[in-house]
Parts: structure tokens; C-alpha cells; sequence
């Protein structure tokens, strides 16, 4: 790595005032031609704010760029990606009722006095997609139609049409399984051969370790630490970025398993749930593992009655019978935490205090109508429990960050209160800080006799904090084992179906 | 960050415009004095009586991330079936009552087909458009519904022009509003309409019954539209199947000049209700001017595009 003498990409000293906030306060970033670099810091530490800077969604206050040599300072996105920087961010924006070859070649159309080029967009579709080691992946069925995984590929397919210099991926990993991840790798590792510098910014910090050559560290706005990544410990990272010891993240509370209060005898729903059975007991918090399209997902929905049960059983110990909606299982103690915080798990443009309340708004008043005081006290109760970063309960909750809308949804089972937590991915893109603040909940709620079910694509969170995990391939639990009988190999092997 | 300040913008946008647009129709100094005069007050109070009511249902739709196209027709048809039962002699108070519950019923199966049909709203209300305007018709047989008398035809006279009472449906108009206004912001149907209008998967994960609720929603909003049927028969003083074609669109750009989200989730009935009253000051500023109603159609367009720009504006710099 001789930066001094070429260099792909330099910022010096960014700032970037909002209002009164200061969210960068003098940024300094290096990044060598070919060269993976990872981007790291809690959310809020301005890592966001940096990439809009760099890809001309915002233009910094005070700070030089440059790119190649030359003085960098885009006009917008579409202006920065034409002088080779791209960006895929972590909500991919992909117009879904669009075919994939369309999706790639938006923007950059093959095309003769306005008239599609066909074969020549199918021969650069294909090739930037077996750049990308997907050549199989169906270039004529809508975007929406694809898991995320493959239109993240689309996506990226889409960046290397323009031969981008600098490629700034966004939390690349947080909807990937490991398999997908390994992919994602591999394709990066190529992209790093052809001299293509990626910035990578990933709250996975093995990850990071992993891929990256260097990295820096960002902080309230402010680089703190960077250098070489083989020479840091993930000790040293963390330590960096928030100033806790990394043994911390997952504290294991004292918690006996008792009875179960959750069984699923065989259930299927259309069209990747097969034959799922599981049962779960007070006080324990099982773990489900497996590639994305497995099931696991659907396994959650159809228990919660979100999708259909065509067959099998669901049983819930201790509570009346109902209907199978989501509103009988409410009323049966379970909870859900929706993966899609953002389109299914919350409502953005309303306020904290109504997100929070939702299941429960008739028991803020009589005879139907709701005393908004009552329900703002009893939000604000949770937002000072879970240390929610807000003004107060009555703020948007559009408006917050990720973990801190995550820590709302969170409160909405707590508040209900539900005594069977089905939690899907409930730390997915969310910064250190509040992971293990989630973590360390969960580890209560389990000691308090609650039964969590949790499902996460992150295999160290799921060794690390369940006492139970099973692993669902194709629609079926292919394995349950207490942790301690579980590696992260031996998961995979079982969840990609090679035993 | 002056948030104080933001708050009222925010909250006043739409106030601001009617104060704005008064005082443009007020800079001319030889209709001043007539436009700001208590009567002519009164008269476009009395003139947004029919917009008003029906804004108030449209709140309803649109704050739960719905719309309804066939208002107009429903206001006609319920018009025509309100003559018919004065015609065949029914009394003033089951008058009433047949006449919203019409309405009612047109929300009710235009709810039922959306929630049930799983149809985009902008859909089925445009078929029923149709189906409503043609069932007026036919109702009607194609021509007005002429009757002696009712006490129905008083509630919207501003026959007196130095009496200082309003008529009777403005004061209906501003009750109805003042409830609307607490149901949605006090009760529990209210908060689950902004739910519904915000995400409707989260509400449906939070066990809200989407599918219910949504049918209640156009079934009550029809009640209000039945409620404007009844004023456009007091107005008319006969049920005219052919009135109140385009009334939609008003009604609908009263919603929106008030500060409601096309997308759900946000609206406020005082904002749909001043929505309303800067549509009549405008038609009643430029009828004044004497300028053309060509003239007029333009400058409402106009207004509904930049009050929804100024909201975006506004809710742009809040996120």
C-alpha cells in the first residue's frame, strides 16, 4: 500500500453543518487505488452524512476532495457517478415493476435514435452480471420478483456499467445469508483486482476484518482511528468506536427454560414453508438460522398468523383459543417484530407514542376514545427505559435512526405485554450501541420467563445469545441442538443442505 | 432551529393561504367594501356548506390512504332520492334519515368492493362515479324531481341580507366538523384511520382488522356525503340528477389545499375545512371582480398545485 505515491481517492478535513448540528467535524479519509477500505463507526457517528458528501448528495461546508488526482466535487449523484463514484445503498432502489436487465442498464440504455438496442443491452447486462459470478440470475423477470440478495446483484450490476473507480457499498451484508455473503466477497476481491477501490461500511466487524485491507474509524463526526487491517484487533475496533470491551455485546443473564409455551406441529404455507415443527418453552430464547428463502421468515408470519397456516398446528400453550389474525395472537401474548422495520414494523409519519401503543389503544380510555396524554406518558416511560434518542414521545417516528426505531418497535411487544417474542432480525442495521442494548433485553426478557424466538443471518449474535438454535433448510427445521452443540461450520453445512 | 415558529407554519400554512388570498381579493378598493362585508361573509360561508361536509367525509378516505371519486354522483343521487321521498310525502326527520343513510349505503358497498375486491380505491370509486350519476338518472327519469314544499329548503337560504344569523348548515357544517375533527384525533377508530393511512401492514401486524375498518371508514365518509345531498336539495329546492358533476375534484383539492397527504397517514379537519372556505373565497373574489369563470377554474388550479408544493416544502424541511 504506497498511498503517498497513488492515491484513488483523498478528503481532508470535511465538515458539515445541519442547523445546529454538527454532524461531521473534520473528516480525513485515504483510500489507495485497489484497495477495499472499511468505513466504520456507530450510527450517528456521520458515516451517512460522509457518503452523501462523497457521492454529491450534500456538498461539505468546509474540506477538499479529490479523486484520482484531480479536485472531486460532484454536482449530485447522477454527476458523481459519472466521474466514477457509485454508491449502493443500503435500500436498494430498484424500480421493482422494471425487468432486471432494465434495472441495469436504467440510466445507461443501449439505444439507436431512441430505440432499445435489445441484443446490445442483453450482452452488457449478462456481462456486468457475470462479472459478478450471477451469470444465471433471469434478466426478464421483474426486480420484485427477486429475493434481496439478487437485487442487491442487480443493483451492483448496475454500478459497474459506468466503471466506477471508487464503489461505496452501504451495509452490503445486513439482508445477505452467509452463502450470499461469501459471493458478495468474492465479487469484491475481483472488483479489487481491476483496480476498483470499494469503500465498505458494515456494522459486521468480522466482516469488515475479513474483506477490508484497511479501515478508519469514525466518531461524532470525526475520524479517530485508521490503518491497516491486519494489524488491528476487533478488541481495538470496538474500542474505537465506542469505547466498550467487545466481551460486553452479548451478556448472558441467568435464565432456566420451563415449560413450552409455544409448539408448531408441521406447518406449511405457500410457497416456502413445507413441514416446519418446533417448540419453544418459557424462558428460553431459540434461535433460527438458515440461508434467505429457507423459512424462516414464513415460519414466523404464518405462527403470527401474517400468512396463511394451510397445514399443520400451532399451538399456544395457556391462552384461549382465537382466531388464527394477528389480532387474536396479540391477544394471546405473542408478539412480532417485523424484519422490515421500515415498510411493514412502523408507521414513519406518526409519532413515537402511537407507533408504540398501536396494539393496545382502547385500554387508553373509555368507551372508545384515547386520552393522548395517558399514551404520550406511557411512550415516554419506554423512550427513558430503552434510552431512545428523541425529543419526546410525540416526535415522528421517521425521524429517528434506525436503532433507535428499532428500540421502538421493540417497545411496542414490551408495552403490550407479550409473553412470547417473535423477533425477525431485530438488530439488522442497526450501530453497536443499541445491539447490545437489544441484546442485553433479550437476555431479560428470558430471565423474566418470556420465550424469544429470534431469527438473525449473523450466526456469531445467534451462537452468542440463544440457548437453542435450529437451523431451517427448504422449509423445514433440518436440525435443533442447544447452542453448545452448534459452530458457526457446522451450521452452515447444515442450513445449506450438504450433511 | 426556531421550533416554535416551524410549529406554526406547519400548523397555519393553509390559514395563512386564506388569510392571503382575502386580502388579495381585498386590495381592490372598489369591491373591498362589499367583498369584507358581513353578508358576503355569509353568503360563502352558505356556499361552503355542500364542499364542507363533503371534505369532511374525504378526510376520513384520504387520512386512511384512500380516495373517493364518486362523491359528486353520490351527492346527485342522494339529492334525487331525498325529492322523491318529499314528492311521496315522507316527513322532514325520515327524509333525513333515508337521505344519509343512501349515502351511507354507497360508501358501504364502494368500501366493500376496495377491502373486499382488494381494488385500488381511485378504481372502484371511478366506476361508481358512473354507476351512481346513471342510478340518479334513472331514479329521476332523467329529469329534475320537482316538489311543493319542505321545511328542507330552508336550511341554506340567505334570503334575509341584514340578518345576522347564519343558515342553518353552516352551524350543521361546523358541528359536524368539530366531531369529525375529535374522532379522528381522540378515539380509538380515529388513531387506527391514520394507521391504516400511514402503514397499512404495520396496523395489520399490530392485529388492527384493516379489512373492517376500512369499509367503516367509506361507509361513514358516504354518511357525510349523504349529509351534503340533503344541503344540495335545500339549495336547489328540487332533486336535479345532472348537479354536482366535478364536485369531486373540489372537494378532494380542499382536502389537499388543507395540508392532507395523498399517501394517508396525515390531515386535519380544520385544515380540510379551511381548504374548503379558500375554494369559495376564491370563486366569490372572482365572481365579485367580475373576471371569467374560465378565469376562476384557473387560479383554483393553480392554488391546488401550490399549496401542495408549499406542503412538500414545509415537510421537506421538517425530515
Amino acid at each position: 500500500m504506497t498511498a503517498t505515491t497513488a492515491t484513488a481517492l483523498r478528503l481532508t478535513g470535511i465538515q458539515k453543518t445541519f442547523g445546529a448540528t454538527r454532524a461531521l467535524r473534520g473528516v480525513s479519509l485515504e483510500i489507495a487505488p485497489g484497495e477495499v477500505h472499511a468505513l466504520i463507526g456507530e450510527n450517528g457517528a456521520g458515516k451517512s452524512t460522509l457518503m452523501k458528501v462523497l457521492s454529491g448528495a450534500h456538498t461539505a461546508d468546509t474540506g477538499t476532495m479529490e479523486l484520482g488526482g484531480q479536485p472531486y466535487a460532484p454536482a449530485g449523484p447522477h454527476d458523481a457517478r459519472l466521474k466514477g463514484v457509485s454508491m449502493i445503498y443500503q435500500e436498494l432502489n430498484l424500480a421493482l415493476h422494471l425487468s432486471a436487465q432494465e434495472n441495469i442498464l436504467l440510466g445507461t440504455e443501449s439505444a439507436h435514435a431512441g430505440w432499445i438496442d435489445r441484443k446490445t443491452s442483453r450482452d452488457r447486462a449478462r456481462t456486468a452480471l457475470a462479472q459478478l459470478g450471477h451469470e444465471g440470475l433471469d434478466l426478464d423477470r421483474p426486480a420484485g420478483a427477486f429475493t434481496i440478495a439478487e437485487q442487491q446483484v442487480i443493483e451492483i450490476a448496475r454500478a459497474l456499467l459506468l466503471k466506477p473507480q471508487v464503489l461505496i457499498m452501504d451495509e452490503p451484508t445486513s439482508s445477505l445469508t452467509q452463502a450470499d455473503t461469501e459471493k458478495l466477497f468474492a465479487t469484491i476481491l475481483r472488483l479489487r483486482a481491476q483496480g476498483v477501490s470499494v469503500i465498505y461500511i458494515s456494522h459486521f466487524l468480522e466482516e469488515c476484518r475479513r474483506i477490508a485491507d484497511r479501515f478508519t474509524v469514525l466518531k461524532d463526526g470525526e475520524t479517530v482511528g485508521t490503518g491497516a487491517m491486519k494489524d488491528a484487533t476487533l478488541d481495538h475496533l470496538v474500542t474505537l468506536m465506542t469505547g466498550r470491551e467487545v466481551k460486553d455485546l452479548y451478556p448472558r443473564s441467568v435464565h432456566a427454560p420451563g415449560e413450552i409455551v409455544l409448539e408448531v406441529k408441521a406447518a406449511a404455507s405457500a410457497p416456502r414453508l413445507r413441514r416446519a415443527s418446533l417448540q419453544v418453552r418459557a424462558g428460553e430464547i431459540f434461535g433460527l438460522a438458515g440461508l434467505i428463502g429457507a423459512g424462516r421468515t414464513d415460519l414466523l408470519r404464518t405462527v403470527f398468523a401474517l400468512d396463511e397456516l394451510e397445514s399443520g398446528a400451532v399451538c399456544v400453550v395457556g391462552a384461549p383459543l382465537g382466531r388464527s389474525t394477528p389480532r387474536a395472537r396479540w391477544a394471546q401474548g405473542i408478539g412480532f417484530l417485523s424484519e422490515n422495520r421500515k415498510e411493514e414494523g412502523l408507521m414513519l409519519s406518526q409519532s413515537i407514542a402511537d407507533n408504540l401503543t398501536l396494539t393496545k389503544q382502547q385500554t387508553f380510555g373509555r368507551l372508545g376514545w384515547i386520552s393522548g396524554r395517558r399514551q404520550r406518558q406511557t411512550a415516554q416511560h419506554w423512550v427513558d427505559e430503552l434510552r431512545v434518542k428523541c425529543q419526546d414521545a410525540s416526535q415522528l417516528v421517521g425521524q429517528l435512526s434506525g436503532g433507535n426505531q428499532q428500540k421502538v418497535a421493540l417497545a411496542r411487544l414490551l408495552e403490550h405485554p407479550a409473553r412470547i417474542f417473535l423477533l425477525d432480525e431485530p438488530t439488522r442495521g442497526i450501530d453497536v450501541g443499541s445491539k447490545a442494548q437489544i441484546y442485553q433485553l433479550i437476555g431479560e426478557l428470558a430471565a423474566a420467563g418470556k420465550a424469544v424466538v429470534v431469527i438473525s443471518s449473523y450466526l456469531p449474535e445467534l451462537l452468542g445469545l440463544c440457548d437453542t438454535v435450529g437451523v431451517m433448510c427448504r422449509g423445514e427445521l433440518a436440525a435443533i441442538r442447544p447452542r453448545a452443540q452448534w459452530t458457526e461450520a457446522e451450521i452452515m453445512r447444515v442450513a445449506t443442505g450438504s450433511s | 432551529m426556531k421550533p416554535s415558529l416551524k410549529k406554526i407554519l406547519a400548523k397555519g400554512g393553509p390559514f395563512l393561504g386564506l388569510v392571503v388570498v382575502i386580502a388579495l381579493f381585498a386590495l381592490n378598493s372598489e369591491t373591498r367594501d362589499v367583498f369584507l362585508s358581513y353578508h358576503n361573509f355569509k353568503i360563502i360561508f352558505t356556499q361552503t356548506v355542500i364542499v364542507a361536509i363533503g371534505a369532511l367525509g374525504m378526510t376520513l378516505i384520504i387520512v386512511s390512504g384512500g380516495i373517493d371519486l364518486s362523491v359528486g354522483s353520490a351527492i346527485a343521487l342522494t339529492s334525487v332520492v331525498g325529492a322523491l321521498l318529499i314528492q311521496k310525502g315522507w316527513g322532514t326527520a325520515s327524509t333525513l334519515a333515508a337521505v344519509v343513510l343512501a349515502g351511507g349505503v354507497i360508501g358501504l358497498l364502494n368500501g366493500t368492493a376496495i377491502s373486499g375486491l382488494r381494488m385500488t380505491p381511485f378504481i372502484i370509486t371511478l366506476g361508481t362515479l358512473g354507476v351512481a350519476r346513471g342510478g340518479a338518472k334513472w331514479l329521476a327519469d332523467n329529469q329534475t324531481v320537482n316538489y311543493d314544499t319542505s321545511p328542507i329548503n330552508s336550511w341554506m337560504t340567505t334570503a334575509n341580507p341584514f340578518g345576522y344569523a347564519l343558515p342553518d348548515g353552516v352551524w350543521v357544517a361546523i358541528v359536524l366538523a368539530v366531531l369529525t375533527s375529535l374522532l379522528l384525533k381522540n378515539t380509538v377508530f380515529g388513531r387506527h384511520i391514520f394507521a391504516i393511512g400511514s402503514n397499512e401492514q404495520t396496523a395489520r401486524l399490530c392485529g388492527i382488522p384493516t379489512t373492517r375498518l376500512k369499509i367503516l371508514i367509506y361507509a361513514l365518509a358516504g354518511c357525510f356525503f349523504g349529509v351534503a345531498g340533503l344541503f344540495q336539495l335545500s339549495r336547489l329546492r328540487q332533486g336535479d340528477p345532472t348537479v354536482a358533476v366535478g364536485l369531486e375534484l373540489d372537494i378532494i383539492a380542499a382536502v389537499i389545499i388543507g395540508g392532507a397527504s395523498l399517501n394517508g397517514g396525515v390531515g386535519t379537519v380544520l385544515g380540510s375545512m379551511i381548504g374548503a372556505l379558500i375554494m369559495a373565497v376564491l370563486r366569490n373574489g372572482t365572481q365579485l371582480m367580475e373576471w371569467q369563470t374560465y378565469f376562476q377554474e384557473i387560479i383554483i388550479g393553480l392554488v391546488i398545485i401550490v399549496a401542495v408544493f408549499l406542503d412538500r416544502l414545509r415537510q421537506g424541511k421538517q425530515t
